[in-house]
Parts: structure tokens; C-alpha cells; sequence
């Protein structure tokens, strides 16, 4: 009966970066947006990047994006990945400017391009972290 | 005229190996204090003429390794008026030089020890797994990056992608580099290695396959500066360091400001260049940082060696192999000569001895100028330094 457990390494959030994984929990991929010059940011800091003001808020995204570049990773990240490979690991431009990582969601890991778009999809690992993962977003 | 206190590397030394290993075994603070003796005793000096340290290392963290300067200064008995912990990953020893030059320039110091150990293959080799979940990399470990290779495959496809560079191409960097190590006695890898036989070797992250990747040794090194005057009475013709200059852009990969240019690295080959008043075209021989093949076409680009996105072309036809017209990486590199992690001290002890004329088969015929450029973190830090005869 009992569920096989998440053997995989899980994020430790921080007072920084808990409303992000709080807002994947509730299924939003959240970003912090500047309230003085407008501009969104990732990862969370303190201070703006862009102009340094600390007057920012997290606002929800669109969850869509392209990818900015990609790898198949043939070797799993140590023992916790070794039976997933091969999987995809991407740097996603979002749509709001900002690049994160994650992984392409894929039954077809060949249909993976540098610019392919895509969009944001939750995966519930634990009762505690959804891991946002990207689906490719195939051309009608 | 040289200026009295232009900063000179005076004494160099690196660890025998064999087979990537320390024979014997060694922890990483005995593999630095031989290493440190066998530099001094190279220029004519003792340990009690040390008043400078610089160290960098991955060893013993959080602590000792967190303040590596004070550990070693305490185990080799020292009491340093200059120290300097800095690190930035693989590039950290040249950003030393530069450091203990404006330190000798300064009179902080007269006689600078910078020094680097690793047990890394006989301490269980580097993982592609088990990293921290916190700080940055609670964005990247719980998606199964494999570090840190994946970090450069993410970078060479995009390069592939805005330019057209081929796997080949890579591999190319791969092969010479090879042909170097068939010529260094102290080469791990010295097995014939074609262009083919690295694309046919495991992908590892796609599009690195194993042989574009770094070995994975032991290893430690090295390096004594002081003054131009001091060096005058010293044993070993002194190497000058004639410009430095270092850059940092990121952390973590995906915060790179753009992944098919090296901008660390073009800020800081700049600043050498200008420091020393010459450019690219004047380098009888470079060391560059080959983490994996993908590191040494960024960095090509970077330093002005070929224009953005030609590092593929450049590197055809073994144009940096021995007997090729870019003599590059004449040890074997870290791709076949020796990898401990922290790869940056075996670029300008290489650097050296070829200055020095001191590298039998593999030497460079009349090199009188060097260019030693060292990338540290997932290609998030650079440091040039120019080299050449005093």
C-alpha cells in the first residue's frame, strides 16, 4: 500500500526564496517583479538587479517561455537520477525576461530545439515541493 | 630598463603522479608543503624567506578549507604579511599571480608562495551528484543537474546552435591536445586518439562526450614570485609577469550573461593585454583552461584569438597541435596531462617551464611570450596573466 518515497534531492528553501516554491505548491510559477523600474528578475535578491531598489513584489508569470538552451544528460546527477537518464535539463527563457532551469517533460527527448517554446507544468514530488517543469508546446 | 620590482615566478613545482594518483597516498596540506619546498628549493630559497601566501583549494570544508591560507600558514610553520584566500574556482591561482604581483609591486610582500593540493581521485573522485540543495543551487540540483559538466554541455549547445560549431570541432581541441601528452612523460593519457575515437566515445551530457571532458586526478602545485632585483641572485632564469587581469560574471549557469561568449574572460584578456601593452598576435605560446573541449573555443574567442563564434574553425585541421601554427596546452592540458579540480596552477607552470625552455620534446621553439588564461566555477570566472622572459 505504502507509495515508493521521493528519492530524489529536494530544494532547501530559504526567507528569500519561500514564496517561490510556496506559489509552485499552488500550482503558479511566481517571479519577482520591480515596482520601480518594472523589470522581473531570477533568482530572488534582496535588491533589484536591474536598478537596485528593494521595492519589489512577487507577481505570478505567464509560464511560458523558450528554451535558451538545452542538455541530455546521458549520466545521471549521482545515484538519485542514475535510472532516469536520459533526461532533459534546460535553461527557459520565460516570457518576462528571466532565465531558470528545469527540466523538458518529453516522451520524445528528440523533439527538444533550442527555441522551441514551451510552457510550465507542477510536479507535486512531495506533500511539501512541486518541482515547475516545462512541456514542449507543439506548433498547431 | 625593468623596473626593480616588476614581479617574477622565480620557482615552480608540481606533483609526480602516476596514473592520477599520488603514489603512496598523501593528504592534501603534505601533497602542498612538498610541492612548496621542492618551489623554493628550485629558485634558491628557504621557507623562512616566505612573506606572502596565497591559497585556494577545495579541500576541508567548511573548515580548514574555508580559510586555506591560515591552515597552511599554520602548517608550515609561517606567520605571512600578505595573504590571500581567493577563490573563484579553476582560475584562482592566476588571479594569485596577479595579486602577489601588485602585492611585490606594493612592497606588501617580497617573497610570495602560492600553493594548491588535491586528493581528489584517491579521495573518491568528483561527483556528478550529491550537491548542495541550498543558496543557488536549490534551483538546480532537484532537477538531476549533473555537475559540472551539464553546465558546459548547456553552453556548447547554445554555441552549436548561434554558430553552427560542430562536435568535430570540438573534438578537435580534444585530439591535439592529446598529441601534446604523447610528447610529456608526466601525461596521464598518452594513447594515439583520433577525431573519430572521441565521437564515438560515451556521450556523458549531450553534446560532451567523455573525451571532451577533463581527467579526473590527484594533484598539487607550486609557484614562487618575488621582484626582478631579488630574482637577479636567484637560481632559475626568472619569468616576468608582464600583464594580469580577472573577471567574474556569475555563479550558476543559468545566470551566465550569455552562453556562447565568455565575457569574464574578455574583460580580463583585455586588461592583460593592456597592462602589458601587447595583444594576442604577439603570444609565442597559450595555456588555456580546457575543463572540457567547449571551455577552450569560448575562451579562444574571448582573448581575441579569432573573432566570436570561429573558435570551431580556428581549432581545425590540428591547428593546435604539436607542429601546428597555435602551439596551445603543451602539456597535454587537463583534457590527458592531469585534472585535480582546480586546474589553473598547471597552466602557468607549464607557462614557465616553456619560457624556461625546459620541455624537451614538447618544447616551443624561441618562446619568449605566454599567454595563460584560467576559468573557474561552471564558466563564471576568468584570470589572464602574461608571461614572458625576464
Amino acid at each position: 500500500m505504502s507509495e515508493k518515497p521521493y528519492g530524489k534531492p529536494l530544494p532547501m528553501p530559504d526567507l528569500e526564496t519561500q514564496p517561490f516554491w510556496d506559489g509552485a505548491r499552488a500550482g503558479r510559477l511566481r517571479l519577482p517583479k520591480c515596482n520601480d523600474c518594472g523589470q522581473y528578475h531570477f533568482l530572488p535578491r534582496a535588491l533589484c538587479p536591474h536598478c537596485r531598489s528593494e521595492n519589489w513584489t512577487w507577481v505570478d508569470a505567464s509560464g511560458d517561455g523558450v528554451i535558451y538552451s538545452f542538455t541530455i544528460a546521458h549520466r545521471g546527477a549521482g545515484p538519485a537520477f542514475k535510472d532516469d537518464a536520459p533526461y532533459a535539463i534546460a535553461i527557459i527563457e520565460l516570457a518576462e525576461g528571466p532565465r531558470m532551469m528545469s527540466n523538458i517533460v518529453t516522451d520524445d527527448l528528440s523533439r527538444i530545439a533550442v527555441d522551441g517554446a514551451v510552457r510550465v507544468t507542477f510536479d507535486a514530488v512531495t506533500d511539501d515541493i512541486t518541482l515547475p517543469k516545462f512541456t514542449l508546446v507543439e506548433a498547431a | 630598463m625593468t623596473p626593480r620590482n616588476r614581479a617574477c615566478i622565480v620557482g615552480i613545482a608540481d606533483t609526480p603522479l602516476e596514473k592520477g594518483r599520488v603514489p603512496g597516498g598523501a593528504t592534501v596540506m603534505q601533497i602542498q608543503a612538498r610541492a612548496a619546498r621542492d618551489a623554493l628549493a628550485e629558485a634558491g630559497l628557504g621557507m623562512d624567506d616566505v612573506d606572502g601566501l596565497l591559497v585556494a583549494g577545495s579541500w576541508g570544508m567548511p573548515r580548514p578549507g574555508s580559510m586555506s591560507a591560515l591552515a597552511m600558514a599554520e602548517y608550515l610553520n609561517l606567520q605571512p604579511r600578505y595573504l590571500d584566500n581567493t577563490n573563484a574556482g579553476g582560475s584562482s591561482f592566476e588571479m594569485h599571480v596577479g595579486h602577489a604581483a601588485m602585492a611585490l609591486e606594493a612592497g606588501a610582500c617580497e617573497v610570495a608562495l602560492i600553493l594548491y593540493g588535491s586528493d581528489q581521485r584517491s579521495g573518491g573522485g568528483r561527483s556528478l551528484g550529491g550537491r548542495p540543495n541550498w543558496f543557488d543551487l536549490q534551483f538546480e540540483t532537484p532537477w538531476g543537474m549533473p555537475a559540472p559538466v551539464g553546465a558546459y554541455a548547456l553552453a556548447a549547445r547554445r554555441h552549436m546552435h548561434e554558430y553552427g560549431t560542430t562536435a568535430e570541432q570540438l573534438a578537435e581541441v580534444a585530439v591535439a591536445t592529446r598529441q601534446w601528452a604523447r610528447l610529456n612523460p608526466a601525461a596521464m593519457m598518452r594513447e594515439p586518439m583520433s577525431v573519430a575515437d572521441v565521437l564515438a566515445s560515451p556521450m556523458i551530457a549531450d553534446p560532451l562526450h567523455l573525451f571532451d571532458c577533463c581527467l579526473v586526478t590527484d594533484g598539487g602545485g607550486a609557484i614562487v614570485m618575488t621582484t626582478a632585483e631579488r630574482a637577479r641572485d636567484l637560481a632559475k632564469r626568472p619569468v616576468a609577469v608582464r600583464g594580469y587581469g580577472e573577471c567574474a560574471t556569475h555563479l550558476s549557469i543559468p545566470e551566465m550573461p550569455d552562453l556562447a561568449r565568455l565575457t569574464c574572460a574578455e574583460r580580463a584578456g583585455a586588461e592583460a593585454y593592456r597592462k602589458a601593452g601587447m595583444g594576442p598576435r604577439d603570444m609565442d605560446v597559450v595555456e588555456i583552461y580546457d575543463s572540457f573541449t567547449i571551455t577552450v573555443l569560448l575562451s579562444l574567442e574571448a582573448l581575441g584569438f579569432c573573432a566570436p563564434g570561429e573558435g570551431g574553425a580556428f581549432v581545425a585541421n590540428q591547428r593546435t597541435a604539436p607542429g601546428g601554427d597555435f602551439p596551445m596546452n603543451t602539456n597535454g592540458g587537463g583534457l590527458s596531462y592531469a585534472h585535480p579540480g582546480m586546474y589553473g596552477i598547471f597552466l602557468l607552470i607549464e607557462a614557465v617551464r616553456q619560457l624556461r625552455g625546459e620541455c624537451g620534446d614538447r618544447q616551443v621553439v624561441d618562446a619568449e611570450l605566454a599567454l595563460v588564461h584560467g576559468t573557474g566555477g561552471t564558466l563564471s570566472s576568468g584570470a589572464t596573466v602574461i608571461l614572458s622572459r625576464e
